[in-house]
């Protein structure tokens, strides 16, 4: 079997499993795989500037915050209906991350990271400072009433979990096509080797302002259905916590890889959420099990599925 | 083919090379010898458009070439192979050609034709770069520059560390690239090695081009040799 089709194998199983477990699982982990299946859309919008051109960024919750505001603030305050709003959330992500981009990549290294995380500051504090329109901290939550997409009722718990799934398919599905692609292998070699890249004629800044956007935009996809399928949007989305746990998943689940993200995001809720049930100090637990993670598969688990089974893993 | 017209360039404030001029004709393997720090690999990552021009001009077939940046460089013909080679290590062989071919859109013949020039890539082209013994990365390094077609090729120590059976393969790779028609300008240090193929030699010293010469009237001026080579 060649490697296209293994990989299209392993990740309709993935898709068809996450579809059959709608079916059988208990309310509470059906609620909480929702809740993973959005939040590793946003890994995977990371891990594709990340894993696969190489660049940290410590931003990405103004991404995610961009999506999530950038479709409620029309939905609360001009009464506009869910799709266009989660069309607007999408554009106010692509639009932030080709501006930020642009300025932030004429840095390189441990700049870019800083340049990142203030303009992730930045969008913090703007959504504070506007308090009037954002509600600040105690953010602003959606009625079941503004939840209804082409006459689904996004507040039903079965139809948020096949909507997150038809979100978590379809950037999965997405990333992996990207990352076969030339731009995709492209952005590979800018990883592994920016200036061999740039010799060989590609314009590095080019594909990396697109590794940036298609990031930024997938990450803006995940905020604004995250608030638009649990009814909030929060400042502390905005916050950089959520710009740190995107970088967390994606090193546990392994970098560089599409089912990566995944892996890890449902590693670390499932690791916080039992820990938290035994102790109160389930952070101290969850550090030794992830400093144990890194000793001993320090590529994440998707890494080391590609070590030790099968190199040819997306 | 290619034309330095008085170049200089550096590194910060510091200053490298100061006023370097020479040709490479088309099938023509030009060697640039000289002492460490006397210029030579500041001269091609000049020409690859890696170091911006403090003064003069370079030219390929006349056009400018000089201003333009490393990316731009590469489309207009110029391949550059680095020490160290730089492979994709996570990409496998065939990705790494996949990845050149695709700069100038060229197809499966060109692939092809690398290829027959390196037969032993034939039999790793699943395998990841990184897992290469270094002669075979050297020959992917020099295959993948070969992928756009290059009119100039810039080798800085393709030979380095290498055994002499990969030594022997590279080296009538670039004899056989001159046959093509290319320009290579070749770093090597060993005179013996350049003696052998390169068709001139140029001695820099202190960043400043001193001479050139035919290889043929260099065999036995080992007192030339020694006053840019000595120690």
């Amino acid at each position: 079997m060649s490697d296209g089709a293994k990989a299209a194998v392993l990740h309709g199983a993935l898709i068809a499993a996450l579809f059959a477990l709608h079916f059988v699982l208990p309310a509470y982990h059906h609620g909480n795989l929702a809740r993973v299946m959005v939040l590793a859309t946003y890994a995977m919008g990371y891990n594709l500037l990340f894993g696969y051109t190489g660049l940290l960024s410590l931003g990405h919750a103004m991404f995610f915050a961009a999506g999530m505001y950038g479709m409620a603030l029309p939905v609360t305050h001009l009464g506009w209906a869910p799709g266009p709003a989660l069309l607007s959330g999408l554009a106010a992500g692509a639009l932030l991350s080709l501006v930020a981009g642009a300025l932030a990549l004429r840095t390189v290294g441990v700049a870019f990271l800083i340049v990142t995380l203030m303009f992730a500051q930045a969008v913090y504090l703007t959504v504070l400072y506007f308090a009037e329109w954002t509600n600040a901290d105690d953010g602003l939550v959606l009625q079941r009433a503004e939840r209804v997409l082409w006459g689904l009722d996004l507040s039903d718990a079965g139809v948020r979990y096949l909507a997150a799934l038809v979100l978590f398919s379809v950037c999965l599905v997405l990333s992996l096509w990207l990352v076969r692609r030339p731009f995709g292998k492209v952005l590979i070699a800018i990883r592994e080797n920016e200036a061999r890249a740039e010799m060989l004629g590609y314009d590095v800044f080019a594909h990396k302002l697109g590794a940036v956007v298609a990031s930024g935009t997938m990450s803006a996809a995940a905020g604004a259905a995250y608030g638009l399928l649990f009814g909030y949007a929060g400042a502390s989305f905005a916050g950089v916590q959520y710009s740190i746990l995107p970088l967390l998943w994606v090193l546990l689940g392994g970098a560089g890889t599409v089912i990566g993200p995944f892996l890890g995001a449902l590693f670390t809720f499932y690791l916080i959420d039992i820990t938290s049930g035994f102790t109160t100090a389930y952070m101290a637990v969850v550090g030794v099990v992830l400093i144990a993670l890194t000793l001993f598969a320090p590529q994440g688990i998707g890494g080391e599925i590609r070590r030790r089974v099968w190199r040819g893993l997306p | 083919m290619l034309e330095l017209k008085g170049i200089s360039t550096g590194y910060g404030a510091a200053q490298v090379l100061r006023e370097v001029s020479l040709e490479v004709r088309a099938g023509e393997i030009h060697c640039l010898l000289g002492r460490n720090g006397a210029g030579k690999t500041t001269t091609m990552k000049a020409i690859a458009g890696l170091l911006p021009l403090w003064a003069g001009a370079i030219a390929l077939d006349g056009a400018e070439i000089g201003p333009l940046p490393a990316h731009k460089v590469g489309r207009t013909g110029v391949g550059y192979i680095p020490q160290g080679r730089r492979l994709w290590g996570e990409l496998t062989v065939a990705q790494n050609l996949e990845v050149g071919l695709m700069t100038r859109g060229a197809g499966r013949d060109v692939r092809e034709r690398v290829l027959d020039l390196f037969p032993r890539l034939r039999e790793r082209m699943g395998q990841r770069a990184q897992t290469l013994s270094g002669g075979e990365q050297q020959m992917l390094a020099t295959a993948r520059a070969l992928c756009v077609e290059p009119k100039v090729l810039l080798l800085d120590e393709p030979t380095e560390g290498l055994q002499p059976s990969m030594i022997a393969a590279i080296r009538d790779v670039i004899v056989r690239m001159r046959g093509a028609g290319v320009a290579i300008l070749l770093v090597e240090l060993r005179i013996d090695a350049v003696l052998a193929v390169a068709d001139r030699v140029t001695f820099l010293e202190n960043g400043r081009a001193r001479e050139t010469w035919a290889a043929a009237e260099l065999r036995g001026r080992h007192e030339v040799i020694d006053r840019y080579l000595g120690v």
